[in-house]
Protein backbone atom coordinates (compact mmCIF):
# COMPACT_ATOMS: atom_id res chain seq x y z
CA UNK A 1 0.00 0.00 0.00
CA UNK A 2 1.56 3.87 -0.47
CA UNK A 3 0.61 6.75 1.10
CA UNK A 4 -2.85 8.30 1.01
CA UNK A 5 -3.45 10.61 -1.54
CA UNK A 6 -4.17 14.01 0.19
CA UNK A 7 -7.89 13.79 0.64
CA UNK A 8 -10.04 16.52 -1.32
CA UNK A 9 -14.00 16.96 -0.75
CA UNK A 10 -16.63 18.36 -3.07
CA UNK A 11 -20.17 18.60 -2.41
CA UNK A 12 -22.51 14.97 -2.70
CA UNK A 13 -25.97 14.90 -3.88
CA UNK A 14 -28.60 17.00 -2.17
CA UNK A 15 -30.99 19.98 -2.55
CA UNK A 16 -30.69 22.35 0.47
CA UNK A 17 -33.15 24.55 1.80
CA UNK A 18 -34.89 27.13 4.15
CA UNK A 19 -37.52 26.79 6.99
CA UNK A 20 -38.22 28.31 9.93
CA UNK A 21 -34.92 30.22 9.48
CA UNK A 22 -33.06 27.00 9.39
CA UNK A 23 -30.67 25.05 7.39
CA UNK A 24 -32.15 21.95 5.96
CA UNK A 25 -30.64 19.53 3.66
CA UNK A 26 -32.97 16.86 1.30
CA UNK A 27 -30.00 14.02 0.54
CA UNK A 28 -30.38 12.10 -2.89
CA UNK A 29 -30.20 9.56 -3.54
CA UNK A 30 -31.10 8.59 0.00
CA UNK A 31 -34.16 10.78 0.51
CA UNK A 32 -32.68 11.57 4.15
CA UNK A 33 -33.56 15.31 5.46
CA UNK A 34 -31.40 16.89 7.70
CA UNK A 35 -30.87 19.66 9.65
CA UNK A 36 -27.73 21.63 9.49
CA UNK A 37 -25.95 23.54 12.86
CA UNK A 38 -24.15 26.39 11.91
CA UNK A 39 -20.32 24.53 11.70
CA UNK A 40 -22.09 22.48 9.18
CA UNK A 41 -23.70 24.61 7.06
CA UNK A 42 -20.38 26.70 6.90
CA UNK A 43 -18.48 23.79 5.65
CA UNK A 44 -21.31 23.48 2.90
CA UNK A 45 -21.33 27.27 2.06
CA UNK A 46 -17.38 27.43 1.73
CA UNK A 47 -17.57 24.21 -0.95
CA UNK A 48 -19.99 25.63 -3.31
CA UNK A 49 -18.80 23.84 -6.54
CA UNK A 50 -15.41 23.73 -5.88
CA UNK A 51 -13.13 20.67 -5.16
CA UNK A 52 -10.99 21.60 -1.74
CA UNK A 53 -8.38 19.68 -0.16
CA UNK A 54 -9.22 18.32 3.25
CA UNK A 55 -6.50 20.79 5.14
CA UNK A 56 -7.32 23.46 3.15
CA UNK A 57 -11.33 23.25 4.13
CA UNK A 58 -10.29 22.69 7.37
CA UNK A 59 -8.17 25.90 7.78
CA UNK A 60 -10.93 28.01 5.76
CA UNK A 61 -13.70 26.70 8.88
CA UNK A 62 -10.68 27.47 11.39
CA UNK A 63 -10.01 30.95 9.94
CA UNK A 64 -14.43 31.70 10.03
CA UNK A 65 -13.70 31.24 13.89
CA UNK A 66 -14.75 27.15 14.44
CA UNK A 67 -12.23 25.83 16.56
CA UNK A 68 -10.64 22.47 14.17
CA UNK A 69 -12.40 19.84 16.60
CA UNK A 70 -15.58 21.15 15.20
CA UNK A 71 -14.68 21.73 12.46
CA UNK A 72 -13.16 18.59 11.28
CA UNK A 73 -16.45 17.01 13.35
CA UNK A 74 -18.65 18.72 11.18
CA UNK A 75 -16.59 17.90 7.85
CA UNK A 76 -17.11 13.91 9.05
CA UNK A 77 -20.91 14.19 10.10
CA UNK A 78 -21.15 15.58 6.08
CA UNK A 79 -19.09 12.87 4.79
CA UNK A 80 -20.83 10.33 6.97
CA UNK A 81 -24.49 10.88 5.45
CA UNK A 82 -22.75 11.56 1.78
CA UNK A 83 -23.67 15.29 1.51
CA UNK A 84 -19.77 15.68 1.18
CA UNK A 85 -18.03 13.38 -1.44
CA UNK A 86 -14.14 12.43 -1.08
CA UNK A 87 -13.68 10.32 -4.43
CA UNK A 88 -15.21 9.55 -7.58
CA UNK A 89 -18.23 8.68 -6.19
CA UNK A 90 -20.71 6.07 -7.51
CA UNK A 91 -23.88 6.86 -8.59
CA UNK A 92 -26.25 5.06 -6.67
CA UNK A 93 -29.89 3.81 -7.41
CA UNK A 94 -32.67 2.29 -5.71
CA UNK A 95 -32.30 -1.43 -5.23
CA UNK A 96 -34.45 -3.60 -7.86
CA UNK A 97 -37.58 -5.03 -6.40
CA UNK A 98 -37.25 -8.62 -6.16
CA UNK A 99 -39.10 -10.47 -8.89
CA UNK A 100 -41.88 -11.70 -7.45
CA UNK A 101 -43.14 -8.70 -5.18
CA UNK A 102 -46.18 -9.74 -3.64
CA UNK A 103 -49.56 -7.79 -4.67
CA UNK A 104 -51.37 -5.48 -1.91
CA UNK A 105 -53.56 -3.48 -4.20
CA UNK A 106 -56.30 -4.30 -6.69
CA UNK A 107 -58.29 -1.93 -9.33
CA UNK A 108 -60.95 -3.74 -10.52
CA UNK A 109 -62.72 -1.81 -13.01
CA UNK A 110 -66.15 -3.35 -12.88
CA UNK A 111 -66.96 -1.45 -16.22
CA UNK A 112 -66.07 0.46 -18.80
CA UNK A 113 -69.70 2.02 -19.47
CA UNK A 114 -69.80 5.56 -18.50
CA UNK A 115 -72.78 7.29 -18.35
CA UNK A 116 -71.02 11.12 -18.34
CA UNK A 117 -68.91 12.12 -21.75
CA UNK A 118 -66.14 14.04 -20.39
CA UNK A 119 -64.13 15.53 -22.97
CA UNK A 120 -60.92 14.59 -21.76
CA UNK A 121 -61.43 11.40 -20.12
CA UNK A 122 -58.53 9.17 -20.87
CA UNK A 123 -60.46 5.80 -21.31
CA UNK A 124 -62.74 7.18 -24.35
CA UNK A 125 -61.27 10.26 -25.39
CA UNK A 126 -58.76 11.45 -28.01
CA UNK A 127 -55.88 10.01 -26.49
CA UNK A 128 -57.51 6.61 -25.25
CA UNK A 129 -55.03 3.59 -24.81
CA UNK A 130 -58.13 0.86 -24.08
CA UNK A 131 -59.07 -1.36 -26.76
CA UNK A 132 -62.25 -2.65 -25.87
CA UNK A 133 -63.57 -3.98 -29.16
CA UNK A 134 -65.10 -7.26 -28.70
CA UNK A 135 -64.73 -7.43 -24.96
CA UNK A 136 -67.19 -7.72 -21.78
CA UNK A 137 -68.50 -3.82 -21.33
CA UNK A 138 -69.79 -5.18 -17.47
CA UNK A 139 -67.29 -7.64 -15.49
CA UNK A 140 -68.83 -10.95 -14.21
CA UNK A 141 -69.08 -12.50 -10.44
CA UNK A 142 -66.83 -15.42 -12.29
CA UNK A 143 -64.03 -12.70 -13.04
CA UNK A 144 -64.63 -10.45 -10.31
CA UNK A 145 -64.12 -13.64 -7.48
CA UNK A 146 -61.31 -14.89 -9.87
CA UNK A 147 -59.67 -11.38 -9.46
CA UNK A 148 -60.31 -11.78 -5.67
CA UNK A 149 -58.29 -15.14 -5.45
CA UNK A 150 -56.00 -13.63 -7.81
CA UNK A 151 -55.13 -10.82 -5.03
CA UNK A 152 -55.46 -13.01 -2.19
CA UNK A 153 -52.85 -15.85 -3.56
CA UNK A 154 -50.39 -13.51 -4.95
CA UNK A 155 -50.16 -11.24 -1.65
CA UNK A 156 -48.07 -13.54 0.31
CA UNK A 157 -46.55 -12.09 3.36
CA UNK A 158 -48.95 -9.08 3.62
CA UNK A 159 -51.60 -9.58 5.74
CA UNK A 160 -53.38 -6.78 4.70
CA UNK A 161 -54.77 -5.87 0.98
CA UNK A 162 -56.85 -3.53 -0.99
CA UNK A 163 -59.16 -3.09 -3.17
CA UNK A 164 -60.45 0.06 -5.11
CA UNK A 165 -63.29 -0.42 -7.73
CA UNK A 166 -63.12 1.76 -10.70
CA UNK A 167 -64.73 2.55 -13.89
CA UNK A 168 -66.24 3.23 -16.51
CA UNK A 169 -68.74 4.81 -13.78
CA UNK A 170 -67.98 2.01 -10.73
CA UNK A 171 -71.77 2.58 -9.80
CA UNK A 172 -73.16 1.71 -12.89
CA UNK A 173 -72.23 -1.97 -11.75
CA UNK A 174 -73.33 -1.89 -7.92
CA UNK A 175 -74.68 -5.05 -7.65
CA UNK A 176 -71.43 -6.75 -8.49
CA UNK A 177 -69.65 -4.49 -6.48
CA UNK A 178 -71.79 -5.42 -3.14
CA UNK A 179 -71.30 -9.10 -4.24
CA UNK A 180 -67.65 -8.74 -4.41
CA UNK A 181 -66.92 -7.05 -0.84
CA UNK A 182 -69.05 -9.80 0.33
CA UNK A 183 -66.99 -12.30 -0.88
CA UNK A 184 -63.80 -10.77 -0.45
CA UNK A 185 -63.89 -10.03 3.23
CA UNK A 186 -65.12 -13.54 3.49
CA UNK A 187 -62.17 -14.92 1.82
CA UNK A 188 -59.48 -12.36 3.43
CA UNK A 189 -60.73 -13.37 6.67
CA UNK A 190 -60.36 -17.24 6.00
CA UNK A 191 -56.84 -15.97 5.12
CA UNK A 192 -56.36 -14.01 8.17
CA UNK A 193 -56.00 -10.87 6.11
CA UNK A 194 -57.38 -7.90 6.65
CA UNK A 195 -58.88 -6.15 3.26
CA UNK A 196 -60.27 -2.53 2.58
CA UNK A 197 -62.41 -0.99 -0.41
CA UNK A 198 -62.55 1.98 -1.51
CA UNK A 199 -64.07 3.45 -4.75
CA UNK A 200 -63.71 6.51 -7.50
CA UNK A 201 -66.77 7.57 -8.55
CA UNK A 202 -68.37 10.44 -10.57
CA UNK A 203 -71.32 9.95 -8.06
CA UNK A 204 -74.34 10.64 -10.40
CA UNK A 205 -75.41 7.41 -9.67
CA UNK A 206 -75.25 7.63 -5.59
CA UNK A 207 -78.31 6.75 -3.85
CA UNK A 208 -79.40 6.82 -0.02
CA UNK A 209 -78.86 2.92 -0.02
CA UNK A 210 -76.01 3.12 -1.47
CA UNK A 211 -74.01 5.40 0.32
CA UNK A 212 -75.58 3.78 3.55
CA UNK A 213 -74.10 0.16 1.77
CA UNK A 214 -70.87 2.19 1.11
CA UNK A 215 -70.41 3.62 5.07
CA UNK A 216 -71.71 0.10 6.50
CA UNK A 217 -68.99 -1.60 4.78
CA UNK A 218 -66.33 1.50 5.52
CA UNK A 219 -65.58 1.89 1.81
CA UNK A 220 -63.71 5.12 1.13
CA UNK A 221 -65.28 7.31 -1.89
CA UNK A 222 -63.10 9.35 -3.84
CA UNK A 223 -65.69 11.73 -6.18
CA UNK A 224 -64.24 12.58 -9.54
CA UNK A 225 -65.30 16.21 -9.72
CA UNK A 226 -63.76 19.56 -10.87
CA UNK A 227 -65.30 22.18 -9.17
CA UNK A 228 -68.54 24.54 -8.89
CA UNK A 229 -70.83 24.63 -11.48
CA UNK A 230 -69.06 27.01 -14.19
CA UNK A 231 -65.97 24.58 -13.91
CA UNK A 232 -67.55 21.15 -13.74
CA UNK A 233 -70.09 21.74 -16.79
CA UNK A 234 -67.33 22.72 -18.82
CA UNK A 235 -65.83 19.43 -19.42
CA UNK A 236 -67.81 17.20 -17.30
CA UNK A 237 -71.25 16.37 -19.36
CA UNK A 238 -73.90 14.03 -20.21
CA UNK A 239 -73.52 12.88 -23.72
CA UNK A 240 -76.17 15.55 -25.10
CA UNK A 241 -73.69 17.57 -23.89
CA UNK A 242 -75.66 18.84 -20.38
CA UNK A 243 -73.38 19.84 -17.35
CA UNK A 244 -73.42 17.47 -14.50
CA UNK A 245 -73.14 20.03 -11.70
CA UNK A 246 -76.69 19.89 -10.50
CA UNK A 247 -77.02 16.37 -10.37
CA UNK A 248 -73.86 15.98 -8.63
CA UNK A 249 -73.93 18.85 -5.97
CA UNK A 250 -77.06 17.26 -4.10
CA UNK A 251 -75.41 14.02 -3.95
CA UNK A 252 -72.09 14.82 -2.71
CA UNK A 253 -73.79 16.73 -0.23
CA UNK A 254 -75.74 13.66 1.00
CA UNK A 255 -73.10 11.48 1.09
CA UNK A 256 -70.31 13.76 2.81
CA UNK A 257 -73.31 13.93 5.53
CA UNK A 258 -74.26 10.29 6.01
CA UNK A 259 -70.89 8.49 4.77
CA UNK A 260 -69.17 8.68 8.68
CA UNK A 261 -66.83 6.31 8.47
CA UNK A 262 -64.01 7.08 6.10
CA UNK A 263 -63.05 10.67 4.93
CA UNK A 264 -64.67 11.36 1.65
CA UNK A 265 -62.41 13.20 -1.30
CA UNK A 266 -62.64 15.07 -4.30
CA UNK A 267 -60.23 14.61 -7.56
CA UNK A 268 -60.17 17.40 -9.26
CA UNK A 269 -58.85 17.25 -13.11
CA UNK A 270 -57.14 20.62 -14.38
CA UNK A 271 -57.41 21.51 -17.85
CA UNK A 272 -56.53 24.68 -20.11
CA UNK A 273 -58.29 27.59 -18.70
CA UNK A 274 -58.93 25.96 -15.31
CA UNK A 275 -56.39 27.15 -13.71
CA UNK A 276 -58.33 28.86 -10.75
CA UNK A 277 -57.51 26.10 -7.75
CA UNK A 278 -57.92 28.10 -5.29
CA UNK A 279 -61.69 28.94 -5.54
CA UNK A 280 -61.86 25.23 -7.05
CA UNK A 281 -60.79 24.26 -3.19
CA UNK A 282 -62.93 26.60 -1.44
CA UNK A 283 -65.97 25.25 -2.84
CA UNK A 284 -64.96 22.05 -2.91
CA UNK A 285 -63.84 22.09 0.73
CA UNK A 286 -65.92 24.80 2.24
CA UNK A 287 -69.21 24.91 0.29
CA UNK A 288 -69.98 21.13 -0.60
CA UNK A 289 -68.20 19.78 2.62
CA UNK A 290 -65.17 16.83 1.11
CA UNK A 291 -62.77 16.46 3.63
CA UNK A 292 -59.82 16.16 1.27
CA UNK A 293 -59.46 17.70 -2.42
CA UNK A 294 -56.88 17.14 -4.54
CA UNK A 295 -55.44 17.82 -8.31
CA UNK A 296 -53.79 16.79 -11.18
CA UNK A 297 -53.54 18.02 -14.50
CA UNK A 298 -55.42 16.32 -17.61
CA UNK A 299 -53.16 13.79 -18.93
CA UNK A 300 -52.67 14.69 -22.58
CA UNK A 301 -50.86 15.20 -25.59
CA UNK A 302 -50.18 18.98 -25.71
CA UNK A 303 -52.39 20.15 -28.52
CA UNK A 304 -55.14 18.76 -27.53
CA UNK A 305 -57.45 21.93 -26.63
CA UNK A 306 -57.98 21.06 -22.75
CA UNK A 307 -54.14 20.83 -22.35
CA UNK A 308 -52.50 22.85 -20.14
CA UNK A 309 -49.77 24.99 -21.42
CA UNK A 310 -46.81 26.01 -19.61
CA UNK A 311 -48.19 29.26 -18.69
CA UNK A 312 -51.79 27.52 -17.52
CA UNK A 313 -49.01 24.94 -15.40
CA UNK A 314 -47.11 28.29 -13.77
CA UNK A 315 -50.17 29.12 -12.53
CA UNK A 316 -51.53 26.00 -11.18
CA UNK A 317 -48.01 26.38 -9.08
CA UNK A 318 -48.65 29.91 -8.00
CA UNK A 319 -51.88 28.47 -6.73
CA UNK A 320 -50.49 25.56 -5.52
CA UNK A 321 -48.35 27.44 -3.29
CA UNK A 322 -50.98 29.77 -1.40
CA UNK A 323 -53.18 26.58 -0.59
CA UNK A 324 -49.20 24.87 0.60
CA UNK A 325 -48.72 27.95 2.91
CA UNK A 326 -52.45 27.74 4.21
CA UNK A 327 -51.67 24.19 4.96
CA UNK A 328 -48.68 24.77 6.63
CA UNK A 329 -50.85 27.25 8.74
CA UNK A 330 -53.47 24.54 9.80
CA UNK A 331 -50.81 22.32 10.83
CA UNK A 332 -48.89 24.64 13.03
CA UNK A 333 -52.60 24.77 14.66
CA UNK A 334 -52.75 21.14 14.61
CA UNK A 335 -55.77 20.91 12.54
CA UNK A 336 -55.59 19.04 8.65
CA UNK A 337 -56.41 21.28 6.26
CA UNK A 338 -57.40 18.67 3.43
CA UNK A 339 -55.11 20.33 0.15
CA UNK A 340 -53.99 16.56 -0.68
CA UNK A 341 -51.16 17.43 -2.71
CA UNK A 342 -49.44 18.21 0.56
CA UNK A 343 -50.61 15.42 2.42
CA UNK A 344 -49.51 12.85 0.00
CA UNK A 345 -45.53 14.80 -0.63
CA UNK A 346 -45.21 15.21 2.95
CA UNK A 347 -46.12 12.01 3.41
CA UNK A 348 -43.55 10.19 1.35
CA UNK A 349 -41.06 12.84 2.34
CA UNK A 350 -41.33 11.65 6.17
CA UNK A 351 -40.61 8.12 5.19
CA UNK A 352 -37.95 9.61 3.09
CA UNK A 353 -38.88 7.38 0.19
CA UNK A 354 -36.69 6.99 -2.65
CA UNK A 355 -38.48 4.73 -5.44
CA UNK A 356 -36.97 2.46 -8.10
CA UNK A 357 -40.37 3.14 -10.29
CA UNK A 358 -42.55 6.52 -9.84
CA UNK A 359 -45.26 3.88 -8.61
CA UNK A 360 -46.64 0.66 -7.94
CA UNK A 361 -48.35 -0.05 -10.89
CA UNK A 362 -47.17 -3.88 -11.91
CA UNK A 363 -45.59 -4.23 -8.49
CA UNK A 364 -47.69 -3.96 -5.67
CA UNK A 365 -50.65 -2.77 -7.27
CA UNK A 366 -52.16 -3.80 -10.76
CA UNK A 367 -55.78 -3.04 -12.51
CA UNK A 368 -58.00 -6.07 -13.81
CA UNK A 369 -60.86 -4.80 -17.00
CA UNK A 370 -64.55 -6.66 -16.92
CA UNK A 371 -62.07 -9.29 -19.51
CA UNK A 372 -60.15 -10.28 -16.76
CA UNK A 373 -57.11 -9.10 -19.02
CA UNK A 374 -54.39 -7.52 -15.84
CA UNK A 375 -53.19 -4.24 -16.84
CA UNK A 376 -50.25 -2.41 -15.07
CA UNK A 377 -52.73 -0.34 -13.44
CA UNK A 378 -56.55 1.38 -14.04
CA UNK A 379 -55.01 3.46 -16.64
CA UNK A 380 -54.23 0.46 -19.00
CA UNK A 381 -56.96 -1.24 -18.51
CA UNK A 382 -58.88 -2.71 -21.64
CA UNK A 383 -55.29 -2.21 -24.00
CA UNK A 384 -54.06 -5.25 -25.44
CA UNK A 385 -51.16 -3.66 -25.89
CA UNK A 386 -50.23 -3.52 -22.12
CA UNK A 387 -51.92 -6.20 -21.05
CA UNK A 388 -49.46 -8.03 -19.01
CA UNK A 389 -51.69 -10.96 -17.94
CA UNK A 390 -54.64 -12.82 -17.09
CA UNK A 391 -56.70 -13.52 -13.66
CA UNK A 392 -57.26 -17.03 -14.87
CA UNK A 393 -53.44 -17.58 -16.19
CA UNK A 394 -51.44 -15.35 -13.94
CA UNK A 395 -49.60 -12.25 -14.52
CA UNK A 396 -47.10 -12.67 -17.57
CA UNK A 397 -43.80 -12.31 -15.93
CA UNK A 398 -41.79 -11.61 -19.21
CA UNK A 399 -44.07 -9.02 -20.08
CA UNK A 400 -44.37 -7.56 -16.34
CA UNK A 401 -40.62 -7.43 -16.08
CA UNK A 402 -40.45 -5.46 -19.60
CA UNK A 403 -43.11 -3.12 -18.28
CA UNK A 404 -40.66 -2.59 -15.20
CA UNK A 405 -37.26 -2.65 -16.34
CA UNK A 406 -38.59 0.64 -18.88
CA UNK A 407 -40.08 2.38 -15.73
CA UNK A 408 -37.17 2.00 -13.86
CA UNK A 409 -35.10 5.59 -12.62
CA UNK A 410 -31.68 3.28 -13.34
CA UNK A 411 -32.85 3.21 -17.29
CA UNK A 412 -34.00 6.69 -17.09
CA UNK A 413 -30.91 8.64 -17.75
CA UNK A 414 -32.86 12.49 -17.98
CA UNK A 415 -33.46 11.52 -14.34
CA UNK A 416 -29.89 10.79 -13.26
CA UNK A 417 -28.80 14.39 -12.20
CA UNK A 418 -32.23 15.50 -11.04
CA UNK A 419 -32.58 16.15 -6.99
CA UNK A 420 -36.17 14.96 -7.24
CA UNK A 421 -35.50 11.61 -8.56
CA UNK A 422 -36.33 10.03 -5.15
CA UNK A 423 -39.92 11.30 -5.21
CA UNK A 424 -40.32 11.76 -8.88
CA UNK A 425 -38.92 8.70 -10.76
CA UNK A 426 -39.42 9.82 -13.88
CA UNK A 427 -43.73 10.65 -12.84
CA UNK A 428 -46.69 8.42 -13.97
CA UNK A 429 -46.19 5.31 -16.68
CA UNK A 430 -49.43 6.19 -18.34
CA UNK A 431 -48.86 9.50 -18.91
CA UNK A 432 -45.44 9.08 -20.28
CA UNK A 433 -47.09 6.57 -23.01
CA UNK A 434 -49.22 9.02 -24.17
CA UNK A 435 -46.88 12.04 -24.44
CA UNK A 436 -43.90 10.28 -25.83
CA UNK A 437 -45.23 6.44 -26.88
CA UNK A 438 -43.46 4.62 -24.43
CA UNK A 439 -44.16 4.24 -20.67
CA UNK A 440 -40.41 4.20 -19.53
CA UNK A 441 -40.05 7.40 -21.10
CA UNK A 442 -38.92 10.36 -18.24
CA UNK A 443 -42.34 13.15 -18.68
CA UNK A 444 -39.71 15.80 -18.91
CA UNK A 445 -42.64 17.84 -19.82
CA UNK A 446 -43.00 18.87 -15.96
CA UNK A 447 -39.78 18.44 -14.81
CA UNK A 448 -39.07 22.19 -13.69
CA UNK A 449 -42.69 21.99 -12.33
CA UNK A 450 -42.29 19.11 -10.12
CA UNK A 451 -38.98 20.82 -8.54
CA UNK A 452 -40.37 23.95 -7.90
CA UNK A 453 -43.13 21.57 -5.90
CA UNK A 454 -41.01 19.39 -4.16
CA UNK A 455 -39.34 22.26 -2.90
CA UNK A 456 -42.24 24.19 -1.63
CA UNK A 457 -43.42 21.18 0.19
CA UNK A 458 -39.72 20.45 2.12
CA UNK A 459 -39.91 23.82 2.96
CA UNK A 460 -43.15 23.24 4.21
CA UNK A 461 -42.22 19.59 5.52
CA UNK A 462 -39.04 21.65 7.07
CA UNK A 463 -41.01 24.58 9.20
CA UNK A 464 -43.67 21.87 10.86
CA UNK A 465 -40.57 19.74 11.36
CA UNK A 466 -38.90 23.05 13.49
CA UNK A 467 -42.04 24.26 14.79
CA UNK A 468 -44.83 21.65 15.39
CA UNK A 469 -42.78 18.04 15.00
CA UNK A 470 -45.83 16.64 16.80
CA UNK A 471 -47.97 17.07 13.64
CA UNK A 472 -45.69 14.63 11.51
CA UNK A 473 -46.85 11.51 13.94
CA UNK A 474 -49.91 11.63 11.60
CA UNK A 475 -47.78 10.72 8.81
CA UNK A 476 -46.06 7.99 10.59
CA UNK A 477 -48.98 6.27 10.72
CA UNK A 478 -49.97 6.56 7.47
CA UNK A 479 -49.39 3.64 5.30
CA UNK A 480 -47.16 5.07 2.18
CA UNK A 481 -46.86 2.06 0.48
CA UNK B 1 -23.93 12.91 14.65
CA UNK B 2 -23.26 16.42 16.15
CA UNK B 3 -23.84 19.14 13.18
CA UNK B 4 -26.69 16.79 11.50
CA UNK B 5 -29.71 16.72 13.04
CA UNK B 6 -32.20 13.88 11.68
CA UNK B 7 -35.45 15.13 10.97
CA UNK B 8 -36.96 12.25 8.72
CA UNK B 9 -37.30 8.27 9.33
CA UNK B 10 -35.01 8.26 6.78
CA UNK B 11 -32.61 10.23 8.04
CA UNK B 12 -32.85 8.26 11.83
CA UNK B 13 -32.35 5.41 9.83
CA UNK B 14 -28.74 6.93 8.40
CA UNK B 15 -27.96 8.33 11.94
CA UNK B 16 -28.99 4.95 13.34
CA UNK B 17 -26.29 3.67 10.85
CA UNK B 18 -23.42 6.13 11.25
CA UNK B 19 -23.38 5.61 14.72
CA UNK B 20 -22.94 2.13 14.63
CA UNK B 21 -20.34 2.42 12.26
CA UNK B 22 -18.72 4.84 14.79
CA UNK B 23 -18.71 2.26 17.62
CA UNK B 24 -16.20 -0.25 16.06
CA UNK B 25 -15.60 -2.19 12.96
CA UNK B 26 -18.12 -4.21 12.11
CA UNK B 27 -18.59 -6.64 8.77
CA UNK B 28 -19.66 -3.82 6.36
CA UNK B 29 -23.04 -6.39 5.33
CA UNK B 30 -23.92 -6.17 9.34
CA UNK B 31 -26.79 -3.21 9.88
CA UNK B 32 -27.34 -2.05 13.07
CA UNK B 33 -27.83 -3.56 15.64
CA UNK B 34 -25.49 -6.34 13.75
CA UNK B 35 -27.73 -9.31 13.21
CA UNK B 36 -26.41 -12.38 11.71
CA UNK B 37 -26.62 -12.85 7.89
CA UNK B 38 -26.42 -15.40 5.55
CA UNK B 39 -22.80 -15.02 3.99
CA UNK B 40 -23.84 -14.22 0.17
CA UNK B 41 -20.27 -13.67 -1.49
CA UNK B 42 -21.27 -11.01 -4.61
CA UNK B 43 -17.67 -10.92 -5.81
CA UNK B 44 -15.90 -14.72 -6.19
CA UNK B 45 -14.99 -14.65 -9.96
CA UNK B 46 -17.06 -18.30 -10.75
CA UNK B 47 -18.15 -15.85 -13.06
CA UNK B 48 -17.42 -13.11 -14.41
CA UNK B 49 -16.85 -10.16 -12.51
CA UNK B 50 -15.01 -6.45 -13.50
CA UNK B 51 -13.73 -6.59 -10.25
CA UNK B 52 -14.14 -6.34 -6.28
CA UNK B 53 -13.88 -3.05 -5.72
CA UNK B 54 -17.76 -2.83 -5.95
CA UNK B 55 -20.70 -5.11 -5.92
CA UNK B 56 -22.99 -6.00 -8.05
CA UNK B 57 -25.26 -2.97 -6.96
CA UNK B 58 -22.55 -0.38 -7.28
CA UNK B 59 -21.77 -0.10 -3.70
CA UNK B 60 -19.59 -1.65 -1.03
CA UNK B 61 -21.62 -2.73 1.19
CA UNK B 62 -21.78 -6.08 -0.66
CA UNK B 63 -19.04 -7.64 -0.71
CA UNK B 64 -17.43 -10.32 0.55
CA UNK B 65 -17.57 -9.79 4.32
CA UNK B 66 -14.72 -7.39 6.09
CA UNK B 67 -12.20 -6.11 3.01
CA UNK B 68 -9.69 -6.77 5.19
CA UNK B 69 -10.32 -10.61 4.81
CA UNK B 70 -10.84 -10.26 1.05
CA UNK B 71 -7.37 -8.99 0.83
CA UNK B 72 -6.32 -12.21 2.56
CA UNK B 73 -8.37 -14.25 0.83
CA UNK B 74 -6.59 -12.60 -1.99
CA UNK B 75 -2.96 -12.84 -0.84
CA UNK B 76 -3.44 -16.56 -0.24
CA UNK B 77 -5.25 -18.09 -2.80
CA UNK B 78 -6.57 -15.88 -5.46
CA UNK B 79 -5.44 -14.02 -8.54
CA UNK B 80 -5.49 -10.38 -7.51
CA UNK B 81 -2.02 -9.06 -8.65
CA UNK B 82 -2.61 -5.13 -7.99
CA UNK B 83 -3.82 -4.41 -5.03
CA UNK B 84 -2.38 -7.07 -2.47
CA UNK B 85 0.53 -7.69 -0.66
CA UNK B 86 3.07 -10.12 -2.99
CA UNK B 87 3.58 -13.41 -1.36
CA UNK B 88 5.91 -14.85 -3.90
CA UNK B 89 8.66 -11.89 -3.60
CA UNK B 90 8.37 -9.17 -1.62
CA UNK B 91 6.14 -9.82 1.39
CA UNK B 92 6.28 -13.62 2.15
CA UNK B 93 5.43 -12.91 6.20
CA UNK B 94 2.83 -10.82 5.81
CA UNK B 95 0.16 -13.28 7.05
CA UNK B 96 2.70 -15.03 9.49
CA UNK B 97 1.25 -13.11 12.53
CA UNK B 98 -2.50 -14.35 11.17
CA UNK B 99 -3.50 -18.08 11.75
CA UNK B 100 -7.11 -17.41 11.54
CA UNK B 101 -8.22 -14.44 9.72
CA UNK B 102 -11.48 -13.53 11.56
CA UNK B 103 -9.48 -13.37 14.63
CA UNK B 104 -5.94 -12.04 13.57
CA UNK B 105 -7.02 -9.67 11.08
CA UNK B 106 -5.67 -6.92 13.03
CA UNK B 107 -2.32 -8.61 12.78
CA UNK B 108 -2.70 -8.01 8.90
CA UNK B 109 -0.03 -4.97 9.50
CA UNK B 110 0.20 -2.34 6.05
CA UNK B 111 3.27 -2.47 3.61
CA UNK B 112 4.68 0.03 2.23
CA UNK B 113 6.84 -0.96 -1.14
Amino acid sequence: MTAAEPRTYRLGEFHSFHAAGRQFLYLVPSGGIFELDEPATAVIDRLGQDEILEEELEADLIARGFPGPEAREAIEDLRECRALTSSGALREYPPHPPDHFPLQTLVLNLTNQCNLSCQYCYEYGEDRVATPEGKPKFMDFETAKASVDFLLEQSTGRNRVHITFFGGETLMNFPLLKRVVAYATEAAAARGCSIDFSLTTNATLLTPAIIEFLSQNRIGVTVSMDGPKEVQDKLRVFSNGRGSYDLVAPKVRALIENHRTRPIAARVTLTSGITNVVTIFRHLKDDLGFHEVGFAPVTTSPDRLYAINDRGMDDVLGQFEVLADEYLEFALRGEMHGFSNVSDTLAELHQGVSKSHPCGAGLGLVGIGPSGDIAPCHRFVDSDRHAIGHVNSGINREKQADFLRRGDIASKYDCHTCWARPLCAGGCHHEAFVRYGDTGHPNLHYCDWIRAWTDKCLRIYGAIAAQKPEFLNYFSERNTE
Amino acid sequence: MRHLKAVNKKAHRIDALVAASREDVVALQGGPPPKPKMHVPMGCTFIFTPGWEVDSGGGSAGLCQPVERDIYDCYVDCYWPAQVPDHLNNTKDWTAKCASATKDWRNLDLIFP
